[in-house]
């Protein structure tokens, strides 16, 4: 019998629309089918109704293209034209981007659909759990009572639950790497500067990368193949050259060296956890490459000096959201006074924020404000500086650092929401790569007693993707891990 | 340091978002105990270390002044709560 196409990898689907085995419709229409019966269930998209539904049609159906019209998801924190972008906040209710960012128009040239749905994230990427959405939580596939990560927990749940064939997410302190890994699927945070981010609604702008979540490390080599390259519109954006990834995809890590940093193997590291990421390392031996334990001091800083970073772009960032040029505005509630614009601006923002984002912004004003940029802002950022050298230092040694993704699998739902900091540190193992600006991959390596994905993540240099492939492919080949699927 | 209540609520005015008193209470809270934590910060020796605002070598990109499209006003408008003619329309603003 033939398989149905929404089981399918991109590659596998590929590879039969060659053949003339099955065409994008058909994998659109089988799509279609699978979010109607588990979607309910797993809730990874957002302003999924019937005429968005009906939306899901190829707009490039050129067999000669790459991606040959298979469909792909996007976070909602992406500029789709025509179709809403909300950031999962109440105060971009209503948000139709008069222009596509710079990825939606790259995959579009490469024949990919894009799903008018969006995906599920916490609001404006302020979470690690999705449980700040404006809409609703996300549940994981593995576990419903679970979390799926975050921010980027709809890409990485609609991967896992075979609701989506590609992915892009984005990941400014591990919002890729951290959902991907409760989800047991491949994420990737590339190299900052290596893809635009024109049209990806800004959080904290010297840390903030898209990135493809996808169901295997080939995929994630396609569809950076697509979205990677410099764009004059993002000032960020680096000129280097976009090898094909695809041919990374090597089967052979011998003698390459790892290494092992210390300060991401002691407290708070979830036994079970632990034992998982040291068996991948001990695989990646027996598959040719030598490790050795080495030290990144300043580990202990990098949530701090993050905090206080992400939110002082983050406050600067989100100054735009004021009711005015797009979104929410509030109404005027007492009709007997005068409606200034000061009050409008407060109330707007007073009702259009959630929780999580107050908390963010608030904090971020906090520390740029006069009489404390110094002892926080400016601080942070030469913390930043030894951060950055730690792993300068390890990159002379050696060719990447390997370590658990997150200290724990997937928590429960409401297990921490209510405790900020307690959340802020699921992120621990994730939040350097973005000071450092280096691209790590986060690919599934086991799963815990009760059955839920656990993540290895590896880290390399600026502009090294292409080892990032190697080794993930290399470990996945000769793993099981991504042939695992939940049962919904 | 301690974060004090006035505190937050100058930061919240900075910030243009009312807060509800309840709101104001929480996020004194919350925000101390993450100042707390963010203190440790102070342990580390910075002396002659240069602050790393992005990891990248680049400075002041700029282009050549070339006109190119952009959006018309009536597609850069058509997501505005209000619209007075080609403007944005807002509430009064002087007196």
């Amino acid at each position: 019998m033939k398989e149905e196409p929404y089981k399918l990898t991109a590659h596998e689907l590929i590879e039969r629309i060659d053949k003339k085995e099955t065409n994008s419709e058909e994998i659109i229409g089988s799509l279609k089918k699978r979010i109607k019966d588990v979607e309910s269930k797993v809730r990874a998209y957002v302003r999924l109704s019937n005429s968005h539904f009906s939306n899901l049609t190829p707009n490039a159906q050129d067999l000669r293209s790459t991606l040959k019209g298979i469909p792909v998801s996007i976070k909602d924190n992406i500029c789709t034209q025509g179709y809403n972008t909300e950031c999962c906040s109440k105060i971009l209710e209503g948000f139709k981007p008069p222009y596509d960012a710079t990825v939606i128009r790259k995959l579009k040239q490469a024949g990919a659909t894009i799903l008018a749905a969006k995906t599920n994230m916490d609001e404006f990427a302020f979470g690690s759990s999705t449980e700040n959405s404006c809409f609703w939580p996300t549940h994981n596939p593995w576990d419903l009572d679970a979390v799926v990560g975050g921010s980027s927990g709809g890409s990485a749940a609609a991967v896992a639950s075979d609701e989506a064939i590609l992915t892009l997410g984005s990941d400014t302190g591990g919002s890729i790497r951290q959902p991907a890994s409760f989800c047991g699927v491949v994420g990737l945070k590339p190299t900052y500067g290596r893809v635009s981010r024109y049209g990806l609604i800004a959080f904290a702008s010297s840390l903030d990368q898209i990135g493809p979540i996808t169901k295997d490390v080939r995929d994630s080599a396609i569809l950076m193949n697509v979205i990677s390259g410099y764009d004059s519109f993002d000032s960020t954006s680096i000129n280097v050259d976009v090898p094909d990834y695809t041919k990374s995809l090597g089967m052979d890590i011998k003698g390459i060296k790892i290494a092992i940093p210390n300060e991401y193997f002691i407290e708070g590291l979830d036994k079970e956890v632990k034992t998982i990421v040291e068996e991948a390392i001990n695989k990646l031996k027996s598959l040719g490459a030598n490790y050795k334990s080495v030290s990144l001091p300043h580990t202990q800083y990098a949530i701090p000096v993050y905090y206080i970073i992400a939110t002082a772009e983050a406050s600067s960032n989100l100054a735009r959201f004021d009711g005015v040029q797009y979104g929410f505005r509030a109404e005027h509630r007492t009709p007997n006074t005068e409606h200034r614009l000061i009050d409008m601006y407060n109330q707007t923002r007073g009702e259009g924020f959630g929780q999580e984002a107050k908390r963010r912004i608030i904090l971020g004003t906090f520390v740029l404000s006069h009489g404390y940029y110094d002892a926080y802002y400016l601080r942070a950022l030469k913390v930043r500086t030894l951060i950055k050298q730690d792993f300068d230092k390890v990159f002379t040694e050696f060719d990447c650092v390997v370590t658990p993704t997150s200290p724990t699998a997937a928590f429960k739902i409401g297990e921490k929401i209510k405790d900020p900091l307690k959340m802020y540190l699921s992120d621990i193992y994730t939040i350097s790569v973005n000071l450092a600006g280096i691209p790590a991959i986060s690919i599934p390596c086991g799963f815990t007693k009760k059955g839920l994905p656990v993540g290895l993540q590896i880290l390399v240099k600026p502009f090294n993707e292409e080892l990032l492939f190697k080794v993930a492919y290399t470990y996945e080949q000769n793993t099981p891990w991504h042939k695992m699927k939940p049962k919904i | 340091m301690a974060i004090t209540k006035d505190t937050v609520k100058y930061a919240a005015h900075l910030a243009r978002i009312d807060l509800k008193p309840k709101e104001l209470e929480k996020l004194s809270q919350q925000l101390q105990e993450i100042l707390g934590f963010i203190d440790k910060l102070k342990k580390v020796d910075i002396k002659d270390i240069a602050p790393t605002s992005h990891i990248l070598p680049l400075n002041n990109v700029l282009r050549d002044d070339k006109p190119a499209e952009s959006l018309s006003s009536d597609k850069a408008l058509e997501d505005a709560p209000e619209r007075q003619g080609n403007f944005f329309g807002v509430p009064k603003v002087f007196e």
